[in-house]
């Protein structure tokens, strides 16, 4: 260690260190209430069976205070949004790779932001529910960062909903399309769950275990593919996540270390919220092998990085309590050899009823899957990708117009292949009171068959759609030209040709290429862009 | 053995810290990816702040990091002179 | 434990048959056959005979791949929640005993797929 010759000494008046700063900002501010019993102000502290007797145990590693909070928090909205007016008033859209790769932007503005604001609710509401105030103020602090990220992700994707197809209607969209009520019933489940299970759930599985693989590979990418706007809220967004994930591996120290009775239950929502997670991210590895234009890294070695390496270096360290990696975790790290392919698979096939383009990648982006993935690509999906590219080529594009069948707790169509099987789907199957439930997996079966009571309610949007639940106002089933599929997009507000259309030959790619011609050309692009 | 890390956005203070993590953790591994830059190192590192002063030629609070921090992982402990990162506790 | 609450809690299943104007939901998978990436669900009035899930249903669904117009129907193999299952094509669903939400699943011997990959 080095030091400075000439720093300057630390003032006389001592100010206090980082640790006793910290002391004075998050103990003795709580009190014993005397008008009401504390189980009824804190209603929700107990039922999840997690014992705690000393919240003063409670420590934020990084000991971070409120006025440092805002202090910095202030200098990273400062530079991000300096980043998105610059990115925004130099037309920086026209410096992307391909407008291929907006449609990863789609999926995050529909599938992503919306969570975020969920987060920033769900951490309100458990900072007030915790009876300690070390967790309440860290609580706290997430959920104003979770409300920021929300914001930035809005503000930094609207600059292309002034451009493009597909960026309109992400929150109408987010409680009613299909796929999407993949991560809207995942932050569903969190947020229904009490206090402790919510912290486990998003404090430590999804942010310690998982966020890396969105918010790092894929943010990445986007600096690599051209997008300054989604790189800068991207990253600032994780910097606030490592702060999040030091929080969530606290809590769960914290109630390993306060009473061994809780070592079962947080085993149980170790399994349970690492595979829910694990699900949601089948978007993520899709985002990261196929729409992203230029490419950083594959899903799997993405994985191998920060799932297997990463969080194996800390279910190692949690041994020490007792906890062992999470169920599912085995299939999870075979499965990324398949996770990408089969989803984009199912994109493709739907994309009459997706909001956002698909394509078959080109045979150079093949070759890359095909050295990324030596031991499925070649045996399993270059010949359907093949086969589709052919059929489009001739005019006679692939659509699955069925509807497909759903997992009743991820709620992903059925599209998950049995382990070590990948030419066999995977059934599961559970009877309560009666009623079928289908499942996709051990682990999706797992977390129904705990607590069938809460998943007998999905919202199952293909259940739904034949219920009849999924039309506008004006849809009229009696008439004789109904086309109930069609009035479900309309319902969807996609708009119908457009949004939902091939990304060959769309609106998107004819403008993109026409904008960009006009960067370097002085004369007029061959009549004005489509649409514009 | 497993290893921490800690990622930064690419810029000009990052870049101090990242010559100063070098510096006082000779096992470390830089890793430059689009817009971002990994350092990993076996079981833990420590990041002082007196050699990022040294390396920016300025003063630095080791919460200034925040600003430029991507993502990490290991136990953090943190002080006003030293940031710890560590599988080992 | 069905679920934790902090007082009396009832799940009301949103996807019961009363819910389907009549129809009860089946789901069909076609294996060796990942081309159509999960099985399909399809409402049928359980009075419609088997047969016509055969001539009705399924060219719909499947007939964009090449190998449906090859099937040869005799040597199909079906099951039912996971289990042989020998469906009477001129009864109906529920003679052939198919309730709502059955998963049912056909292999055509012979055909697996675009280039045998199970496409």
């Amino acid at each position: 260690m080095t030091d400075i010759a000439n720093a300057p000494k630390a003032a006389t008046t001592k100010k206090p260190g980082l640790k006793e700063r910290y002391a004075l900002m998050t103990r003795g501010l709580d009190w014993e209430t005397t008008y009401q019993p504390m189980e009824e102000v804190f209603p929700y502290a107990t039922y999840e069976g997690i014992k705690i007797h000393d919240w003063d145990k409670w420590e934020d590693p990084f000991r971070l205070t409120m006025d440092a909070y805002w202090k910095y928090q202030a200098e990273k909205e400062r530079k991000l949004y300096a980043i998105m007016d610059a990115f925004a008033q130099n037309n920086g859209h026209l410096g992307l790779t391909d407008a291929r790769y907006l449609n990863s932007l789609k999926l995050f503005l529909t599938g992503v932001s919306p969570l975020e604001y969920m987060a920033h609710r769900g951490f309100a509401h458990v900072g007030r529910q915790l009876p300690g105030v070390g967790a309440r103020v860290a609580c706290q602090m997430q959920s104003l960062d979770e409300l920021r990220h929300a914001q930035t992700q809005i503000h930094s994707m609207s600059n292309y909903n002034k451009l493009y197809d597909g960026f309109h209607s992400w929150r109408h969209m987010h409680d009613r399309v299909w796929y999407l009520s993949v991560p809207k019933s995942f932050f569903d489940d969190a947020i229904t769950a009490g206090p402790f299970e919510y912290m486990i759930a998003i404090g430590f599985s999804f942010e310690y275990v998982l966020t890396n693989l969105l918010f790092v590979p894929f943010i990445s990418g986007a600096a690599y593919n051209g997008d300054m706007g989604a790189m800068a809220f991207g990253f600032s967004a994780q910097s606030d996540e490592s702060r999040h994930m030091t929080l969530g591996l606290e809590a769960i120290k914290f109630m390993l270390e306060q009473d061994p009775d809780n070592l079962p239950i947080v085993q149980h929502w170790i399994d349970k919220w690492f595979w829910r997670g694990y699900r949601v991210l089948t978007l993520v590895a899709m985002m990261l092998d196929y729409m992203l234009p230029k490419k950083v890294m594959s899903w799997k070695e993405a994985w191998e990085i920060y799932a297997e390496e990463n969080g194996g270096a800390l279910f190692q360290d949690l041994a020490r309590y007792g906890i062992r990696p999470p169920l599912g975790w085995q299939q999870a790290c075979d499965d990324k050899e398949h996770l990408s392919a089969q989803a984009w698979s199912t994109f493709y096939q739907y994309q009459g009823a997706a909001p956002f383009h698909t394509w078959m990648p080109s045979a150079e982006e093949m070759d890359w899957q095909s050295e990324k993935y030596p031991d499925s690509f070649d045996e399993y999906y270059r010949p359907r990708f093949e086969h589709w590219a052919e059929q489009e080529a001739a005019g006679n594009r692939f659509y699955n117009g069925t509807l497909p069948m759903l997992c009743q707790v991820c709620q992903i169509p059925m599209l998950f292949t049995e382990p070590g099987d990948p030419t066999r789907i995977c059934y599961r199957e559970s009877e309560h009171k009666g009623e079928t439930y289908h499942t996709c997996s051990d682990g999706c079966k797992n977390i129904f068959d705990y607590e069938p009571e809460k998943y007998v309610q999905a919202w199952l949007p293909v259940q739904q759609i034949y219920q009849g639940n999924c039309f506008g106002p004006d849809a009229d089933p009696t008439a004789a030209d109904f086309n109930p599929l069609l009035e479900v997009i309309k319902w969807y507000r996609m708009n119908v040709g457009v949004d939902n259309s091939p990304y060959e030959g769309s609106r998107d790619q004819q403008n993109f290429q026409a904008w960009k011609q006009q960067t370097t050309s002085n004369a007029p692009a061959g009549g004005s862009p489509a649409g514009a | 053995m497993s290893t921490v890390f800690i990622a930064f956005q690419t810029n000009e203070t990052s870049r101090g810290i990242v010559e100063a993590i070098t510096d006082d953790n000779p096992t470390a591994v830089v890793n430059e990816q689009p817009a971002m830059v990994k350092v990993d190192v076996p079981d833990s590192m420590t990041i002082y702040r007196s050699t990022i002063e040294e390396k920016l030629g300025r003063r630095f609070d080791l919460q200034e990091m925040q600003v430029h921090l991507i993502t990490l992982s290991g136990h953090v402990d943190e002080s006003d002179d030293e940031f710890t990162l560590s599988w080992k506790q | 434990m069905a679920v934790a609450a902090v007082k009396e809690y009832v799940g009301v299943p949103k996807d019961t048959q009363d819910k389907f104007h009549g129809a009860q939901l089946t789901f069909i998978g076609w294996l060796d056959h990942l081309m159509f990436c999960a099985p399909f669900a399809v409402p049928l009035p359980p009075d419609m005979p088997f047969g016509a899930i055969i001539e009705g249903v399924l060219p719909g669904a499947c007939g964009h791949h090449p190998d449906f117009a090859k099937i040869d129907w005799s040597t199909v193999e079906w099951t039912k929640g996971g289990k042989p299952f020998s469906p009477d094509p001129a009864k109906s669903l529920t003679e052939n005993g198919m309730r709502h939400k059955d998963s049912i699943t056909f292999r055509t011997p012979g055909l697996t797929g675009i280039k045998g990959s199970s496409t």
